[in-house]
């Protein structure tokens, strides 16, 4: 059942690098797991500790206030490879909410709707004002689909209907799709293999 | 307007066969899905899922599983660590319960989920295939809509066989003219990304077509497929033709006799109409491509081997180029190289080890280099050693190891070391896919052999004297 969201305002962390991959955001060494939890813990791992398996000193991953930096700004073309629901497990159990770029993976996004994740595309300019200013204030307000960034006016995004529904209502697809089998047991009697 | 009357592409054929319940502005559509593939890593989740809610697997009939991601590829079975001993077990331990057949451990079915399910002739023209993974979209090759799903979706597949799916756009990359000789459709695949973009197919489904297409075999038509995820794509598709319908003929899970002509037919229906429309088109021409190799830390970062890197146009490339330890406007032919792999499921089928073996026959890896065939699957394995291609490899000093996934997602333990450099034969060069701080330049078969040879990236043509021909 997914996590339900209506609105977040938090600070902002920024990535800035473009074309963040599914194997930083949780190398697949990490993927032997059976269960989804603490998977937080190995988020970004090969960024956050060296050789040793110490945790490297300067790295702000390391040391992020997760309870006020709920919403990840990264560059273009996010989460981009596989399609490891373990990235989205690993964003939400490190502690993001929220993840802002011009463009997303499309497969990201749909493992992340499923999870509580907002994934958000913003235009190059607004994108532009949220990387200069890392910590800043974002306020996300599902319901009117908008995002405010410090005091200027809301900005509209998009989001699919029924992942928004999802969301706001808490509606369960595979229950969705569980209320529907009369219908695809009839399309399975006329179905050619 | 039906959407029988209209001109339709390969793409909305199938999709619209598979249409339980067209979406909606409020609601996706529920497509059916015909074959659903199961491995060990991305499954577990799924499985929990549906026993918490006292769901069974609907269609075992329909449901494959392999093991080939966390098993490891030596002799001895040494798993990595217990945790992937667990996670195969797990797998196991799901299938005997629901059901579904599993080309597990000591079965001669056993492969790497994508070279396993068009051998046994699972894979068939006009089907929706899907599986939890990203090169899913490898089945695309035989005509069918095959994608990668996340492990939430694999649970409503295994609860329901379907899907919630909004539509994807179209769009058709056409390959005119003929590739030359020693080129390869891992050349033509790396070329093609290029022009692409990494995200450039982000939200499309891709059709391949034109001469060079459909003079590839279906092996290579497989290679070029599986990467369409590294331009952004959700599947790639080439329309069915004689060599499909030829490679299927057979096949366990195909129909046989009478039932075989009757779906051939069908089968060679789902292809695009002629007036049917792409919402993008782009067009290469195959002549020009020449052996390709990447240079940085994205697929679509290749170049022709030999010609120089160019100059990054961000912080990301500048980082991509510096990780790589490759210089801007220079060649990537210097660089010694350390590891070599020939596998996965983009080029560990029986003509891409012919390819690697037709360059190493009666040579040497280069003592600097460790160099690892693993065949995509036992049958590839079977047919290879039949040739005598396994002898080939340990003649030249090459490790034959058992099929898997191996150094191409790396958690199984074969890994390439911190900060060596690695030519491969996979689809992600991603910074620490083949381990933590291993650089990863991707390239053909015949490519991998040919550095494995001469320790550094070498356009396989200069064993087989085709550039003096040329």
């Amino acid at each position: 059942m997914p996590e339900r969201f209506t609105q977040l305002t938090s600070r902002t962390f920024v990535l800035p690098q473009e074309s963040i991959d599914t194997d930083q955001i949780i190398p697949a060494r990490f993927l032997t797991t059976t269960t989804r939890a603490g998977l937080g813990a190995r988020a970004f791992y090969d960024w956050r500790y060296d050789a040793s398996g110490a945790p490297i000193a300067d790295q702000p991953l390391n040391t992020l206030d997760t309870a006020e930096h709920r919403i990840l700004v990264a560059g273009d073309n996010f989460a981009c490879g596989s399609s490891r629901e373990h990235a989205p497990w690993a964003l939400t159990d490190y502690g993001f909410r929220a993840v802002i770029s011009t463009s997303i993976a499309d497969i990201f996004s749909s493992n992340a709707l499923k999870n509580g994740l907002l994934p958000i595309t913003v235009d190059p300019e607004t994108h532009a004002r949220l990387l200069a200013d890392p910590g800043g204030r974002v306020g996300i307000d599902l319901e009117r689909q908008e995002l405010t960034i410090g005091n200027a006016p809301p900005i509209s995004f998009a989001v699919e209907p029924f992942a928004r529904r999802c969301l706001i209502e808490g509606v369960d697809p595979l229950g969705w799709l569980t209320d529907r089998m009369p219908q695809i047991e009839a399309f399975e009697r006329g179905h050619a293999l | 307007m039906p959407p029988s009357s209209s001109p339709r592409t390969l793409f909305d054929k199938v999709w619209d066969a598979h249409m339980v319940v067209p979406e909606t502005a409020d609601a996706p559509g529920v497509l059916y899905v015909d074959l659903h593939l199961v491995h060990e890593v991305t499954s577990p989740q799924a499985f929990s899922e549906i026993e918490s809610r006292g769901l069974k697997v609907r269609r075992p009939d329909r449901t494959f599983a392999t093991l080939d991601h966390s098993t490891p590829t030596d002799s001895a079975r040494s798993y990595v660590t217990a945790e992937a001993k667990a996670q195969v077990a797990t797998l196991e331990r799901n299938c005997a319960r629901h059901g579904i057949t599993l080309a597990g451990w000591d079965s001669g079915d056993r492969g790497v989920v994508h070279v396993m399910a068009p051998e046994l002739g699972l894979t068939q023209p006009g089907t929706v295939v899907v599986c939890g993974d990203s090169h899913t979209a490898t089945h695309g090759a035989f005509g069918a809509l095959a994608f990668g799903i996340g492990t939430s979706e694999v649970g409503h597949v295994l609860a329901t066989q379907c899907l919630l799916q909004r539509k994807p756009k179209r769009m058709r990359v056409t390959v005119d003219g003929r590739l030359q000789r020693g080129v390869s459709a891992k050349d033509l695949t790396l070329a093609a990304i290029a022009a692409i973009g990494f995200g450039g197919g982000s939200g499309y489904v891709i059709e391949y077509a034109g001469e060079a297409i459909r003079a590839l075999d279906m092996e290579g038509r497989m290679t070029l497929c599986n990467m369409s995820i590294e331009a952004g794509a959700r599947a790639g598709m080439i329309a069915p033709d004689q060599k499909t319908v030829a490679y299927l003929r057979g096949r366990r899970h195909a129909p046989h006799g009478q039932a075989f002509e009757r779906a051939a037919e069908r089968w060679l229906s789902f292809v695009t109409d002629e007036d049917a429309t792409f919402d993008k088109e782009l067009r290469l021409d195959a002549s020009t491509i020449t052996p390709m190799a990447t240079f940085g830390t994205t697929p679509d970062a290749a170049i022709a081997i030999g010609a120089n890197t160019p100059a990054p146009r961000s912080d990301s490339e500048r980082k991509a180029l510096a990780y790589m330890h490759f210089a801007a406007n220079e060649p990537t032919t210097h660089e010694p190289v350390h590891v070599v792999f020939v596998g996965s499921c983009t080029n560990g089928r029986l003509s891409d080890l012919r390819a690697a073996a037709d360059i190493l026959r009666g040579r040497k890896v280069a003592e600097s280099v460790r160099m690892l065939v693993v065949p995509g699957s036992e049958a590839v394995k079977r047919d290879a050693e039949a040739e005598g291609l396994h002898r080939v490899f340990e003649a030249a000093g090459a490790e034959w190891r058992q099929p898997g996934c191996s150094m191409c997602i790396a958690m199984n333990g074969d890994v390439v070391p911190p900060g060596k450099l690695a030519v491969s034969t996979s689809n992600r060069n991603f910074e620490g896919r083949q381990g933590k701080g291993a650089r990863t330049i991707l390239a053909s078969p015949a490519t991998a052999a040919a550095s494995a040879i001469a320790g550094v990236l070498t356009d396989p043509r200069v064993f087989t004297q085709e550039l003096e021909d040329a």
